[in-house]
C-alpha cells in the first residue's frame, strides 16, 4: 500500500511537471445536456486548445462527483436548492436550456402525431393504462390507429436529472402520481413492464429497440434518432411540439436574478406555446475550488459557450441562456469562485 | 462359454437406442455450441470489420452525433493500462510462485495461499474495482489510469501465480539438485536455474493473464472511468477500449454503435492472437 | 583427513554467510508477495464490509431480504438484485449443464481422433471470448429474435400450463431475466465444458476398456463409469462456472433491463447485483445508498467465495483421487 501512494505521488508530481500549457478541465453529470456540452468543448479546443473532458454519467453522479471533488465541476439538471448549496459550498448556475419529450415507438406512429394530455401521460407511466389503444388515448387521438398491445415503459436506470423534470412535471399534473410516485431523480416506476436505461442514451436505445414502449429523453436525443415524439398540451390548453421556440416560451417569463441559487423548475409553464416540460441544466461549482486555475479555465469556457455557442445550441435544438442572464451569472455568481 | 451369452434382442435394443440417443443428443450440443460461437464471431466480424478504418485508429471518440471519430484514445490508453499491469503483476506473481513452489511446498500456509489465489481468480471482477475505488480514487479524490492499473493487477496476480507454480513445479528436481551439488545458493537456483529453465511456461502464463484482463470492463468502469479526448496521462481518468465499447453500445447513435462493434472485434482479436501465442509457445516448449 | 576442515575457509564462511543472508531475504521477499493475495482477500471482505456497516446498523440482517430499492425515501432492500443474480445464474447452469456434458462426452468419446484438438482448442477459445461481446450479441442479435419468436413461442407453449405458466407472461420485449440467463449460459458453457473435458480425460482408459469388454455401449460407459468416477470433478467444475456466472456483469447488464422489480415471470426485466453496481455506482453518494450498494457487493462476494470454496475443495479431492500432490 505504502508503495503504492509513494509511487502515485511521485508519478503525480511527474504529471504535473510534464503537464503541457493545455489545461485539461474534467466535469461530469448529466446526460440532458451532453451533446451541446460536447460540441462546445470540441470548438472550445479546437479555438484555444484547453481541452473540456466531459463525462455524462447522469445527474446524481455529477453532484455526487463535484461533491468528492473529483471533477472540476459538476453538471446537474435538477438543481440545488440554496439551502443546500451554502451547506456544501457550491455555486450554481443554469448553462443551457432544453426540453424533455416523451417518445414512442410504435408501428406507423410519425413523431408529432400522438397526442397526450399531461395527465394522461402520467397515467401511462403510472401503469394506470395498460394498452396503446386504451378509449382514454383513442379519444384525444381521433383517425390514429392505436395497435391493440401492451405498454413498456422505458425509464432512467441511473440517477437522473432528465427524471426529476419529467417526474416533478407529472406530479404537478396528476395528483395520483404525485402522491404514489412523486418527483426526483430516481423514482420507484410502478408500471408493470418497465425497463431502465443508461443515461438518455440508454433510453433512447431501448425505446428505439423495443417495440411499443414509451420513453422519455431530452429532444436533442429524439431529433438525432429520428424518433416519434408526442406532443403535449400544456396549461394554457394548446397542444404542442416539441422544438427550441416552444422551450423558449417556456423560459421566458422566469427571472433568473430573483431566484435563490438560481434553482428552479422550469416545467408546466404559463403561455399558449410553451412546452410544459422544459428544464434548465445546471452547472456546480466550489467556491473554494482545490485546483483554482483550472476553476478559472470553467468559466472562461462558459463564457466562451454563452458568447459562441449560440448557434451551436439551437442547432441541435437546445435554448441558450438569454444574455441578461448570462450578465447576471458573470457578475453576480461567478464572482462568487475564488480563484485568486 | 461365448455361445452361453443370452442376446435377449429386446434388451440390447433399447440399449442400442438409448446409445443412440444419447451420442445424438451430444452431438447435437456440440453443433448447438459450435453454431452459437460461429454465429458470435461472425456477427462480430461482419460488424466489427465494416467499422475497421484508419480513421478509427487515429482519431479520438467522437461526440454525442458527431459524425466519423475513431478509438485512437482508448486504443491507446487501454495498451498503456495493459502494459502497466503487466509491468506490475509479472514482479509480484512470478515471485509469488516461486514461493509456492520452491518453498512452500509442505507448509500450510502455501496450502491456504493457494486456495485463496484459485479463489480469487474466480472472484467478481466489479468488487475488484468496488475495493480500488475505495482504496485509491477516493483518498487520491480523483479517477485515474493508475487505479485501473492496480484493478487489473488485482485480477490478473492470480493467473500468474498459479500458472508459474505449475509450470515451476513441472522442472525436473534433478536440475535443482545438480545445482545445490554446485554449492549455488537456494535464491540462485530458483531465479538462474529453475525460473530459467521454466520461462516459457511462465510467459505464457503472463500472455493468458493479460489475455484475461484486457477484456474486462467492470473493474475499470469506476477506477480509470473514460476520456473523450487523447490523453496518455495515467494520473487522469483514462479512456479504454471496454468503457467505451460499453458507453457506445449502449446507445442510439449509429457512429457509436459502429465504433463499439469496431472496438469489440479488436478486443477479441487481441485477446484470441494472445491465448493462441501462449499456447504455440507452450507446445514449443513441451515439445523441445 | 584434515581436508575436510581445510574446506572451510574464513573467506568461504563469510560467503556461506552472505548467501544464507541473500536466501533469508528471498525468502521473505517471495513469501511476502505471495501473501499478498492472502492480503487482497481479507481487504477486499474488510472494505466491504466496512462501506456497508451504516446499512447493517439501519436495517440489519433483514436488507438482504427485503424487496425495495426507493433512492429518494432512503429505504433500501437487496432480495430484487439477489433475486435476480441467482435467478439469472440458476437458468445459466440449468442450460450450460447439458450441453457441456454433451460437448465434453462428444469431444472424449465420439469425436474422429484428427477433429479432436481443433475443436476442443475451439471450445477453449470460446471461454476466453471478453464477457462484453456475449453482452452486445445478446442486445443487438438475441434481444430481437427473442422477442420475435422465442418469446411468443414459450407463452403461447409453457405459457398455458397452470402453474409454471406465470413464468412466461408479460411483455415480449426480448430482454429480461431469461434472456439474460440464457446469454449466461452461452457464456459459461465454453468454460464448463472444458472443465468437464479435462477431468473426463482423467479416467483410466483401463477401467473404460474394461467396461467396452464387456460389452458396453459408449453412453453406458459414460454414464456408468465415467461420470460415477469424476463425479466430484464435475461438480467441482459446474460450480466454477456457477461462480462465474453469479460474478458476472457485462453479459447481464445489457439484456436484464435494469428495472427494481421483482416479479415472477421470467419475462420480465429485473435487475443482478453487478448490474445494479454497474449503474448506480457512479452517482450514489456517501450515505445510504452508497452503503446499500457496497452492501450488495459484499453479499456477492460472500456468496461467490462459498459457492468458489466448495468448487475448489471438489476439485482438489477429484486430484487427490487421480494422485496429484495437491
Amino acid at each position: 500500500m505504502l508503495k503504492i501512494k509513494t509511487l502515485l505521488a511521485a508519478l503525480g508530481l511527474a504529471a504535473v511537471a510534464a503537464t503541457s500549457m493545455a489545461a485539461e478541465l474534467t466535469g461530469a453529470g448529466a446526460t440532458f445536456p451532453f451533446p451541446i456540452y460536447a460540441k462546445w468543448a470540441e470548438a472550445y479546443k479546437a479555438k484555444t486548445g484547453h481541452s473540456m473532458n466531459y463525462q455524462s454519467i447522469g445527474s446524481s453522479g455529477g453532484i455526487k462527483q463535484i461533491k468528492a471533488k473529483t471533477v472540476d465541476f459538476g453538471a446537474t439538471d435538477a438543481p440545488m436548492s440554496a439551502a443546500d448549496l451554502d451547506k456544501e459550498g457550491l455555486v450554481q448556475f443554469p448553462a443551457i436550456i432544453g426540453g424533455v419529450v416523451p417518445v414512442v415507438n410504435i408501428e406507423g406512429i410519425k413523431p408529432g402525431q400522438l397526442k397526450l394530455s399531461g395527465e394522461l401521460l402520467a397515467d401511462v407511466f403510472a401503469g394506470v393504462i395498460p394498452k396503446w389503444n386504451d378509449k382514454r388515448i383513442a379519444d384525444l387521438n381521433p383517425g390514429v390507429s392505436l395497435p391493440d398491445a401492451a405498454i413498456t415503459v422505458v425509464h432512467r436506470a441511473d440517477g437522473s436529472g432528465t427524471t426529476a423534470v419529467f417526474t416533478d412535471y407529472l406530479a404537478k399534473v396528476n395528483a395520483n402520481w404525485k402522491s404514489t410516485v412523486g418527483a426526483g431523480a430516481a423514482v420507484k416506476w410502478p408500471a408493470a413492464s418497465s425497463v431502465g436505461g443508461k443515461g438518455n442514451e440508454g433510453v433512447a436505445a431501448n425505446v428505439s429497440r423495443i417495440k411499443n414502449s414509451v420513453g422519455y429523453v431530452e429532444y436533442a436525443y429524439a431529433k438525432k434518432n429520428n424518433m416519434s415524439h408526442m406532443n403535449l398540451r400544456n396549461q394554457a390548453g394548446q397542444f404542442v411540439a416539441p422544438d427550441d421556440e416552444t422551450f423558449a416560451a417556456a423560459s421566458a417569463s422566469t427571472d433568473w436574478s430573483k431566484i435563490p441559487g438560481m434553482s428552479i423548475y422550469l416545467t408546466n409553464a404559463p403561455g399558449a406555446k410553451s412546452w410544459p416540460i422544459t428544464g434548465a441544466s445546471f452547472i456546480l461549482m466550489f467556491k473554494e475550488p482545490t485546483n483554482k486555475a483550472n476553476a478559472a479555465e470553467v468559466m472562461k469556457f462558459f463564457d466562451f459557450a454563452f458568447k459562441d455557442g449560440k448557434k451551436m445550441a439551437t442547432d441541435l435544438e437546445y435554448v441558450p441562456m438569454p444574455d441578461a442572464t448570462t450578465d447576471f451569472i458573470r457578475k453576480s455568481v461567478w464572482n462568487k469562485v475564488n480563484v485568486k | 462359454m461365448i455361445g452361453i451369452v443370452n442376446k435377449d434382442p429386446s434388451i440390447y435394443a433399447r440399449r442400442k437406442r438409448a446409445n443412440f440417443i444419447g451420442l445424438v443428443l451430444s452431438m447435437s450440443a456440440m453443433a448447438v455450441g459450435l453454431i452459437f460461437l460461429l454465429w458470435i464471431l461472425a456477427i462480430l466480424m461482419v460488424k466489427g470489420f465494416s467499422a475497421l478504418s484508419f480513421a478509427m485508429l487515429t482519431q479520438s471518440t467522437p461526440a454525442p452525433g458527431s459524425e466519423g471519430g475513431g478509438l485512437a484514445n482508448a486504443i491507446v490508453g487501454s495498451l498503456m493500462i495493459v502494459v502497466s499491469c503487466a509491468l506490475l503483476s509479472t514482479p509480484i506473481g512470478v515471485l509469488a510462485g516461486v514461493y509456492l513452489s520452491e518453498y512452500g511446498d509442505r507448509s500450510k500456509m502455501a496450502s491456504i495461499t493457494r486456495f485463496v489465489n484459485d479463489i480469487m481468480l474466480s472472484a467478481p471482477s466489479i468488487v475488484i474495482g468496488l475495493f480500488v475505488y475505495a482504496l485509491v480514487v477516493v483518498p487520491s479524490k480523483h479517477f485515474s489510469g493508475w487505479a485501473g492499473t492496480i484493478a487489473l493487477s488485482l485480477i490478473a496476480i492470480p493467473v500468474v501465480v498459479r500458472t508459474t507454480e505449475n509450470m515451476l513445479k513441472l522442472v525436473p528436481v534433478s536440475l535443482r539438485e545438480a545445482a545445490f551439488a554446485l554449492g549455488a545458493p537456494k535464491w540462485k537456483v530458483s531465479t538462474s536455474v529453475v525460473l530459467k529453465a521454466a520461462q516459457s511456461g511462465v510467459m505464457t502464463g503472463l500472455l493468458l493473464a493479460l489475455a484475461r484482463v484486457s477484456g474486462e470492463t467492470a473493474p475499470l468502469l469506476f477506477t480509470a472511468l473514460n476520456n473523450q479526448f487523447f490523453s496518455a496521462d495515467m494520473n487522469k481518468p483514462m479512456a479504454n477500449l471496454p468503457v467505451v465499447i460499453f458507453q457506445f453500445a449502449m446507445s442510439p447513435y449509429e457512429n457509436w454503435v459502429s465504433l463499439a462493434w469496431g472496438g469489440a472485434l479488436l478486443i477479441t482479436l487481441t485477446v484470441l492472437t494472445l491465448n493462441i501465442i501462449a499456447r504455440v509457445v507452450f507446445r514449443e516448449k513441451v515439445a523441445a | 583427513m584434515n581436508d575436510v576442515d581445510n574446506l572451510m575457509t574464513p573467506h568461504r564462511q563469510s560467503v556461506l554467510r552472505w548467501q544464507r543472508w541473500q536466501d533469508y531475504l528471498f525468502e521473505k521477499t517471495t513469501m511476502a508477495f505471495a501473501l499478498s493475495t492472502l492480503l487482497a482477500l481479507t481487504g477486499i471482505i474488510v472494505s466491504l464490509f466496512i462501506s456497508s456497516w451504516p446499512v447493517l446498523t439501519t436495517f440489519g440482517f433483514e436488507f438482504f431480504y427485503t424487496v425495495e430499492w426507493d433512492i429518494i425515501n432512503s429505504k433500501f432492500g437487496g432480495l430484487i438484485a439477489i433475486f435476480g443474480t441467482v435467478a439469472t445464474a440458476t437458468i445459466a447452469i440449468l442450460i450450460a449443464l447439458p450441453l457441456s456434458f454433451g460437448i465434453a462426452v462428444f469431444l472424449t468419446e465420439t469425436c474422429p481422433m484428427p477433429l479432436r484438438r481443433p475443436l476442443g482448442t475451439a471450445i477453449e477459445l470460446l471461454a476466453a471470448v471478453p464477457s462484453i461481446i456475449y453482452g452486445m450479441f445478446g442486445l443487438f442479435v438475441f434481444a430481437p429474435l427473442f422477442a420475435e419468436y422465442v418469446q411468443p413461442a414459450l407463452a403461447s407453449t409453457l405459457g398455458q400450463i397452470p402453474g409454471i405458466g406465470i413464468l412466461f407472461t408479460g411483455a415480449f420485449n426480448g430482454i429480461g431475466i431469461l434472456a439474460a440467463g440464457l446469454i449466461l449460459a452461452m457464456m459459461i458453457l465454453p468454460f464448463i465444458a472444458s472443465v468437464m473435458r479435462d477431468v473426463f480425460e482423467i479416467v483410466p482408459p483401463i477401467l473404460k476398456e474394461s467396461a467396452y469388454g464387456i460389452g458396453c455401449t459408449t453412453w453406458e460407459v459414460v454414464t456408468k463409469i465415467v461420470l460415477p468416477y469424476t463425479k466430484t470433478g464435475v461438480v467441482g467444475g459446474v460450480m466454477l462456472g456457477l461462480g462465474r456466472a453469479l460474478g458476472e456483469t457485462m453479459a447481464v447488464t445489457f439484456v436484464i433491463g435494469n428495472a427494481h422489480k421483482l416479479s415472477p415471470s421470467l419475462f420480465s426485466p429485473g435487475n443482478s447485483i453487478a448490474s445494479t453496481l454497474a449503474n448506480e455506482f457512479g452517482e450514489a453518494e456517501p450515505g445510504l445508498h452508497y452503503a446499500s450498494l457496497f452492501s450488495l457487493g459484499l453479499a456477492l462476494f460472500l456468496i461467490t467465495l462459498v459457492v468458489l470454496s466448495l468448487a475448489k475443495w471438489m476439485l482438489i479431492r477429484a486430484e487427490a483421487k487421480k494422485g496429484m500432490k495437491t
